[in-house]
């Protein structure tokens, strides 16, 4: 019934816009980081055409990336706290998640506004609220000191001064990534419970599983779409993270690949390096990148049509 | 079978309720099943949103401390002359920056979205493939790739364009069009052909279907889509920080991070307990909205559906 021409001319000014804004800067990158430099000025000179492309700059951020480099101890730092967060994120959503989907009646409204309110909350002011609890006399520095726990934290080598959590200490950064995160993580982990079908469960039960195999068996291998998506979405912005660390500690010693990238616009005078260091990054990540778009990609084509 | 007798054991008594009882319960099983689950899930809803809200009644403090509560005060709002968010121009300024970049966000990027959705949910030709992946892609790249393309694109290649309001916008669209497609297109699909092709059989022309049936039918999801976009916008960080070109271009969340590093005094606490009631406001009358306009339809827009839909 509609003219066949109608619907390309509809996608035409959204497609031209994520061409010129969202592709053509990557070329900008590519462009910058197979470039040159001004020697005097340190300006980059980029360039344009493949044929004049000089990897000098990107192979020597490569090689400051290989062990005993200049970015080793940040790239290793980085893939720490990364998975470190992750396994923060799965110990504590899971549980979350599997309560509301499964187990919640009357309060399942309430938590799942719950849930949906952090979104609705800047992320800075989060970080924010934590520089405020974990300041020298602030309430968490407080309530860790009177239950004693920063000494066990202390003993246990995870701080190193149980009156300082704002400087250099891994253990706030990895505190603040899980917080920040964790919203994104239970969400679609959260639908993927929900979608299970209980007489999967009843069956199993049926057939004399226990609870346990139960879960072990139908539960959570029904909910590994949801469990993936969700380690997908947080990892990706937790590898190009540097705000989150810049807050929190603010130190070289807790510094992630995201902090190198932004030192490079943000102060430092060479953004050649930087443009070589945010295409490694990316090239990194796109595995990731792919596996999360073939998901959607896949959710969409379920979609009754 | 012994889970079910601890849990006949964990119930009071028929007739009476006692804390004492089940308290007794609790301790003979900390580790049971459900209550393992109820302990983590209610503690960490309020690990979630405590500190927020300990961040919220700081703001209202009556000294320059962030962690020692000195009595209730609006000083920090537009008491004090000078460091007030009422007063001081860097925050009213920022606050203004946020404001303006959030609504024409919206403007710009809901129109752009809605006709990118109605595209690529029907268009068959060589394309549309690409296109729909080119669409995926901002909603999976780390923002400081997103963050340093653009820069490195409005002072390398495009460099007409420089760094600053226009250019902020420019990065906020970006990021925000694939918000708006993926939920335009999935109320799309739910929605089906049907009542268009029984308008066109009853002689509506192709226009009509789209402005009389099409565009209400969709009108829930623009506004839906309105209201993340707003606040994506107000929360972002690293685009408006990477494009900015001084404190004429300071946002909200810039403040919050230029301030982290020095000093924050209160009245930050009071600037982001603002931005937080103005996304919040807009929220609410996301969600009244779209569920005036969703009002009568069966199925699956319950509340839930609704309130998890708006958290995507």
């Amino acid at each position: 019934m509609y003219p066949r021409w109608l619907w390309p001319v509809f996608a035409l000014p959204g497609v031209l816009w994520l061409l010129i804004l969202f592709l053509l800067p990557f070329y900008a990158v590519i462009g910058v980081a197979f470039g040159s430099v001004d020697q005097i000025l340190f300006t980059p000179i980029p360039a344009w055409n493949p044929l004049d492309w000089n990897a000098g700059y990107v192979s020597q951020v490569l090689g400051d990336l290989a062990p005993g480099g200049v970015y080793w101890d940040v790239a290793l730092r980085t893939i720490r706290y990364v998975i470190l967060s992750l396994g923060g994120c799965i110990l504590i959503g899971y549980p979350v998640a599997y309560y509301t989907a499964r187990h919640a009646s009357r309060t399942k409204t309430f938590l799942l506004i719950m849930l949906v309110l952090p979104f609705w909350i800047s992320y800075l002011m989060r970080m924010l609220a934590w520089i405020n609890l974990l300041s020298p006399d602030g309430y968490a520095t407080r309530f860790l000191s009177w239950t004693r726990t920063s000494d066990l934290l202390l003993h246990m080598h995870v701080i190193n001064d149980p009156s300082n959590y704002l400087s250099g200490q891994s253990f706030t950064v990895i505190l603040a990534l899980i917080y920040g995160y964790i919203p994104y993580f239970i969400l679609p982990l959260y639908a993927s419970l929900d979608r299970i079908d209980r007489s999967h469960l009843e069956a199993a039960r049926d057939l004399g599983a226990s609870p346990f195999r139960a879960f072990l068996h139908v539960t959570l291998p029904l909910s590994k779409t949801g469990l993936l998506g969700g380690a997908v979405l947080i990892t990706l912005p937790m590898f190009g993270d540097y705000y989150t660390p810049n807050i929190v500690s603010g130190a070289p010693t807790t510094s992630m690949i995201g902090n190198q990238i932004d030192l490079y616009f943000h102060g430092g005078p060479q953004p050649t390096i930087g443009a070589a260091l945010t295409i490694i990054l990316s090239a990194f990540l796109m595995v990731l990148m792919g596996y999360y778009m073939w998901t959607i990609h896949r959710a969409s084509k379920e979609l009754p049509q | 079978m012994s889970d079910a007798a601890t849990q006949a054991a964990a119930r009071p008594k028929a007739g009476g309720f006692s804390i004492w009882q089940r308290l007794r319960g609790w301790i003979s099983n900390p580790w049971g099943r459900p209550r393992f689950l109820v302990l983590v899930t209610w503690s960490y809803v309020i690990w979630s949103i405590a500190p927020v809200l300990i961040a919220i009644q700081f703001s209202f403090n009556d000294s320059r401390s962030l962690s020692v509560w000195h009595g209730f005060s609006t000083r920090w709002y537009w008491g004090d002359p000078i460091d007030s968010v009422w007063h001081s121009a860097d925050l009213r300024g920022a606050l203004a920056q946020s404001m303006k970049l959030a609504v024409v966000d919206v403007l710009i990027a809901v129109p752009l979205g809605v006709l990118l959705a109605l595209g690529l949910a029907r268009w068959r030709g060589r394309g549309a493939g690409p296109s729909n992946f080119l669409m995926l892609f901002p909603l999976v790249t780390p923002e400081i790739v997103m963050g340093v393309s653009l820069l490195l694109l409005f002072t390398q290649l495009l460099t007409f364009v420089h760094t600053g309001t226009f250019a902020q916008i420019l990065g906020h669209v970006t990021f925000s069009i694939s918000y708006v497609v993926v939920i335009v297109r999935g109320r799309l699909f739910s929605i089906g052909t049907n009542l268009e092709e029984a308008a066109a059989d009853l002689g509506a022309s192709p226009s009509q279907a789209l402005r009389l049936v099409l565009l209400p039918l969709l009108a829930p999801a623009v506004v839906a889509s309105a209201a993340i976009v707003f606040a994506i916008s107000i929360d972002d960080f690293v685009i408006s920080y990477f494009l900015s070109n001084g404190a004429n271009t300071t946002t909200v969340p810039m403040i919050i991070y230029a301030s982290t590093r020095a000093t924050p005094l209160p009245s930050t606490n009071g600037i982001a307990t603002v931005i937080l009631l103005i996304t919040l406001l807009s929220v609410v009358a996301g969600v009244l909205v779209y569920r005036f306009f969703t009002r009568g339809e069966s199925g699956r827009g319950s509340t839930i559906d609704d309130v998890a839909g708006f958290g995507i």
